[in-house]
């Protein structure tokens, strides 16, 4: 049975996790929100990209020389993950979630009889990749000790993809993040980045989109868009992810913050209990002694 | 008078969403008026200035850095690589992006074409940038 003193030093090493936990839960929900508004602000550029993409890419798609970065090399044998995670941990399991979901579809792909290249953006996502597919890795960016991550930084993930792309590294890229569906619930979902996925029914419902004047012609165009239209992709997905891992660690904290509460509460009645216990027996053994006089 | 509606998104925010009587668009072969009615196209920007006119007057001026706008009879969406209202455009700043754009013309011209084209219009669109700012 543990002493009155270790009992006391216990609950005072758990009221200042408690403090802690409590602590990052506030500066959690703070970022949250700072984040969610980013990744509000970043929606309509997105959106309108798509719309474009959409009636060019209908138009270019079905020619002979459509840029590879729209259709794909054709081939379906190299597949490149962009596996976006936070570069903290302490988060619940926002975190392995991701890198589940990466691992299952690497040993997926490579049962196919597929190559599978990975990059990872964000710390975690690294290590927890690393352990057991360290071969398969062409490179990781991480933006750790960086207040926000703007568009620049997705820009440079974006190039590495395309620089790869171009020398031929991969047939097919897809990129794995946490979508942010509310703060509590984050799903791991994968996303095809290259061939760039066009909304076939929209092109069709839209007919009148066709009618439109290009100025350069529609494959300059193109081949600067395309580029934007990754990176904006990457953006989004960094963003959405930022936002998720707040709201993970919000919740993880919260959790946290109560089990300690609970803790504490428990620890307080052991205590007392053994306090109560040990005077009893301290005037059991003062009366029984006064008694044998 | 009749008017359109324009919006001017960034990667990072909306700027820019009401109707108006005409903007002018930088399009990468020549200065471009738009009014409403005007047929479909869509167009890619270089570095230059956005001017919009409200009730006969020009009410709003920005920096755009290049990008693409979509033109349509009644509403027209310019998607801008980053954008700044003019009267916020330091000429100090300008001309500090202008020295980093052509940094990274020094170093991209050994690179193939496009990469270098980019960082080439890149320059450009500061040097327009500088200029502006000083006018201002």
């Amino acid at each position: 049975m543990p002493s009155l003193k270790d009992l006391r030093g216990r609950i005072n090493s758990v009221k200042s996790t408690r403090k802690i936990t409590q602590a990052m839960k506030m500066v959690a929900a703070a970022k949250l929100r700072r984040a969610q508004a980013q990744a509000e602000a970043a929606r309509p550029y997105a959106q309108r990209m798509e719309a474009i993409l959409a009636s060019l890419g209908a138009a270019v798609a079905a020619s002979p020389d459509a840029p590879r970065m729209l259709v794909g090399t054709g081939g379906d044998r190299v597949h490149l993950l962009v596996v976006v995670t936070a570069d903290r941990g302490l988060a619940g399991p926002f975190n392995t979630q991701v890198g589940r979901l990466a691992r299952a579809r690497i040993r997926a792909l490579e049962a196919e009889g597929k190559q599978v290249k990975l990059l990872t953006v964000g710390r975690k996502g690294a290590a927890y990749l690393k352990r057991e597919f360290a071969s398969r890795f062409v490179g990781e960016v991480t933006y750790a000790g960086k207040k926000r991550v703007d568009f620049a930084d997705a820009e440079a993930v974006a190039m590495q993809v395309a620089g790869l792309l171009e020398e031929g590294g991969f047939d097919v890229c897809s990129l794995i993040y946490n979508r942010f569906r509310n703060v509590i619930s984050q799903i791991p979902t994968e996303q095809r980045l290259i061939p760039t996925p066009l909304p076939e029914g929209a092109v069709a419902a839209e007919g009148p989109q066709a009618l439109y004047e290009y100025e350069p012609a529609e494959d300059q165009i193109l081949a600067t868009l395309l580029p934007r239209n990754l990176a904006i992709q990457i953006y989004r997905a960094i963003l959405e992810s930022t936002a998720g891992e707040h709201g993970a660690r919000m919740t993880a904290m919260d959790n946290a913050t109560r089990n300690a509460g609970e803790m504490i509460n428990r620890l307080t009645l052991n205590y007392n209990r053994t306090r109560q216990a040990n005077i009893t027996r301290e005037l059991i053994e003062i009366i029984s002694g006064a008694e044998a006089v | 008078m009749a008017t359109f509606l324009l919006e001017l998104v960034s990667p990072e925010k909306l700027l820019l969403s009401r109707p108006v009587e005409m903007a002018t668009l930088p399009a990468e072969e020549g200065e471009m008026g738009v009014l409403p009615g005007h047929s479909p196209m869509i167009v890619a920007l270089r570095g230059g200035v956005i001017r919009v006119r409200e009730n006969g007057a020009e009410t709003e001026a920005l920096f755009i850095a290049g990008g693409f706008a979509e033109v349509s009879p009644e509403r027209v969406t310019i998607l801008a690589d980053e954008a700044t209202p003019l009267a916020s455009l330091s000429r100090a700043t300008a001309e500090r992006r202008l020295a980093e754009a052509e940094a990274a013309l020094q170093e991209a011209i050994a690179e193939p074409e496009p990469k270098r084209d980019a960082a080439y219009a890149r320059v450009q669109a500061f040097r327009t940038a500088v200029s502006v700012a000083q006018a201002a």
